[in-house]
């Protein structure tokens, strides 16, 4: 499953720049706030779901390589933080829904 | 390839976004590129033309000695038609040669603009059976002339650009070891850390990953240190008095990462290594940070970590991580 069909299904936000995301499948998915947690236990080409976002995340992000970050509860990443992930190819998107069910959502999608 | 997609981020951010590591492993960049370009930049631009109201003739002389398909029809600077070789054949079925070009050229044209993305013109030579299109400026002249040929000498310089670019830098990388002649050679690349700056913290550690991948290192062994700088570069930003130094160290079979700090120090490094155990703010923690695992991350990422600290006068931190087989070496090829 691709991430456009992940984001039409979930209605989430895109906060960065426009992208191919049809040509993006990402591979599970790790949810974690604790950023050392999600160094440890998420993997290249997950999707990470969170409610931090502070520019960190960022960083976290473009480390590990995950295909995206879902950004729950509409915590809103200020300007600089999205300008740097622009810059360092990291996709964010964001949704109002919590974590748990946007997790819940992806796993009922087979993002297993 | 998706017509419909409006805008790449190339198209936002303007083509020389540093390529992130992602591109670096994968360029594949044909399709953004055909978002990316504009036709200002592949079209040629010095366009022969022809004034309406010279004989065809004068049009067929144009065509041969130039060894072009057709000629735009300009009057009074603007584009009123174009003739083509099928046109010009028409005219000397007829044995008409000596009419007006006005009378032969096509004047149904179908043209693309000096700003649009190449895709533009890319679709409408897919849908339409057409050699070349005029391209129009922002003020309606005609600046040039595009053919699929043009698309495709623009694509492959850009892409070859893009290309050659991280390339370069990355062969010249990964010969440093092959090209520097010594008993031991030892690259060494320093970062100092600000305490207390989340907003650029995890930099210094990005630079180190893309710096083990331009030496060569595979993606695994980069993630490693990237993972582990990352860690360390946290730690100097959150914990220290005055910030400090991420080192790394790379030979071709062993990289060293390390940080020295001047304070605080560590009151029981056994506590520390414990995982869960912090002594972050609750302000950091509310960040993400403080959840105790960073120094047990670096262990996991690492062959040797030691630490060593003083209270009151600072904290050495040294990671070791053992490089297999030469990857660090050209020798294994720079791709």
């Amino acid at each position: 499953m691709n991430l456009q069909t992940i984001i039409d299904k979930l209605q989430l936000n895109v906060l960065t720049g426009p992208r191919d995301f049809s040509s993006i499948t990402p591979k599970g998915g790790y949810t974690s706030d604790l950023l050392s947690c999600v160094m440890a236990g998420a993997k290249q080409g997950n999707i990470w779901v969170t409610l931090q976002a502070h520019m960190n995340i960022v960083a976290v992000a473009a480390m590990l390589e995950v295909a995206a970050v879902i950004i729950t509860e509409n915590a809103q990443p200020d300007e600089a933080a999205i300008a740097k992930a622009n810059e360092q190819g990291v996709i964010l998107l964001s949704t109002p829904k919590a974590s748990y069910e946007i997790c819940g959502a992806l796993w009922d999608m087979n993002l297993r | 390839m998706d017509p419909i997609r409006p805008q790449t981020e190339q198209e936002k951010f303007g083509r020389h976004r540093p390529l992130t590591d992602r591109d670096a492993h994968e360029i594949n960049r044909i399709e953004e590129l055909s978002y990316d370009l504009k036709v200002r930049e592949v079209m040629i631009s010095n366009v022969i033309t022809t004034p309406p109201n010279v004989p065809v003739s004068k049009a067929l002389e144009l065509v041969r000695v130039n060894r072009i398909s057709g000629v735009p029809v300009v009057h009074d600077e603007t584009l009123v038609g174009i003739i083509s070789l099928e046109d010009i054949v028409r005219a000397l079925q007829n044995n008409e040669l000596g009419e007006p070009v006005q009378k032969y050229m096509t004047t149904d044209l179908v043209t693309v603009n000096t700003f649009d993305s190449i895709v533009e013109a890319i679709k409408i030579f897919t849908e339409k059976r057409l050699g070349r299109l005029p391209v129009i400026d922002e003020h309606k002249k005609l600046a040039g002339i595009i053919t699929k040929g043009d698309i495709t000498r623009g694509i492959l310089l850009a892409v070859q650009r893009d290309y050659k670019e991280e390339e370069v830098r990355r062969y010249r990388a990964s010969h440093l070891f092959d090209d520097i002649v010594s008993d031991r050679t030892t690259l060494v690349l320093r970062y100092n850390i600000k305490a207390g700056d989340f907003t650029h913290g995890g930099n210094a550690s990005s630079h180190i990953k893309r710096a083990l991948l331009r030496l060569g290192a595979d993606s695994q062994l980069a993630r490693r240190c990237g993972i582990a700088a990352y860690e360390a570069e946290m730690n100097l930003i959150i914990h220290t008095t005055n910030g400090g130094m991420l080192k790394l160290e790379v030979e071709p079979r062993k990289i060293t990462l390390s940080t020295t700090d001047d304070g605080p120090g560590i009151e029981d490094i056994q506590k520390v290594l414990q995982p869960g155990y912090s002594t972050a703010t609750d302000k950091v923690r509310e960040m993400g940070f403080g959840a105790g695992m960073g120094l047990v991350n670096i262990q996991k990422c690492v062959d040797k970590m030691e630490i060593e600290s003083t209270r009151g006068k600072g904290t050495k931190l040294l990671m070791r991580i053992a490089v297999p087989s030469e990857i660090l070496n050209s020798n294994k090829g720079s791709s």
